[in-house]
């Protein structure tokens, strides 16, 4: 199974590189440019959490690993910040009024619903958030 | 991200251009503070040549979108389209923000 890996800064202004890593990858997997719109959405929103909740007060190392086979790409992103799991955070209200609109908790949604399916370990001291994309699936609008 | 402001007299067009995202939304919200200082309370924001937004973008949308409401203003957004679209409706922003689909439609509703 071919993979790459890029190591950076966990810091938002390697998102950029970030991205166009992560989009060369899914060139090679030939994702439909319909779809690498939602993958950037779901890796940014990865990056901006693990630099704001894994690495609060510090700065650290950011893995980005990109793994392409017949049927899937998977992203996976490792850092060794304190363990923050993403996917444990509730919901947006999508249907609140602007003054009840909270900001944030987007970011999680958004992984989900723009990624075909998502998960998160805590390994060997790391946080591990892995992103898989199917050729074909399509995003179901609300 | 670039920005073409121009001023009507119902509203200031703000059409923004490029990418909003983490490291680009708080230059949206800059500039709009800097024109609420200056007393616009008015906005219609051309989303026409915006290829991508993420959470962080419609953070910022909803950030300057609640100072323009305390300040008794409007903030129409015109133009969305494509992905961009699909945005707005997984994270039900479209029912938050009045949406047009030209500048000339959300003029016309900011007259009224």
């Amino acid at each position: 199974m071919p993979e790459e890996r890029i190591r950076v800064d966990a810091k938002l202004d390697r998102l950029e590189e970030i991205v166009g890593f992560v989009e060369d990858c899914a060139d090679r997997f030939r994702l439909e440019d319909s779809r690498k719109f939602g993958l950037n959405i779901a890796v940014e929103e990865a990056v901006v959490n693990i630099c704001s909740y894994a690495y609060p007060d510090t700065e650290g190392m950011l893995d980005v690993a990109c793994r392409v086979t017949d049927e899937s790409l998977v992203i996976e992103l490792s850092d060794s910040g304190i363990p923050f799991n993403i996917l444990t955070l509730p919901d947006p209200e999508t249907d609140a009024a602007i003054e009840d609109r909270e900001i944030g908790g987007l970011g999680g949604y958004f992984i989900r619903q723009f990624s075909d399916a998502v998960s998160y370990t805590r390994r060997d001291g790391m946080n591990v958030l892995t992103l898989l994309f199917r050729r074909g699936a399509s995003i179901e609008l609300p | 991200m670039e920005f073409q402001i121009q001023k009507e007299t119902a509203a200031t067009v703000v059409a923004v251009i490029g990418r909003m995202d983490a490291v680009t939304a708080p230059e949206y919200e800059k500039k709009l503070a800097g024109m609420m200082d200056e007393g616009e309370k008015n906005f219609i924001i051309d989303f026409g040549k915006l290829d991508y937004i993420s959470s962080a973008g419609l953070r910022a949308l909803l950030m300057t979108g609640k100072r323009v409401k305390s300040l008794g203003g409007l903030m129409l957004l015109a133009n969305i389209g494509g992905a961009v679209k699909d945005v707005f409706a997984i994270s039900g922003f479209g029912t938050i923000f009045p949406m047009h689909d030209t500048v000339q439609s959300a003029l016309g509703a900011a007259e009224e």
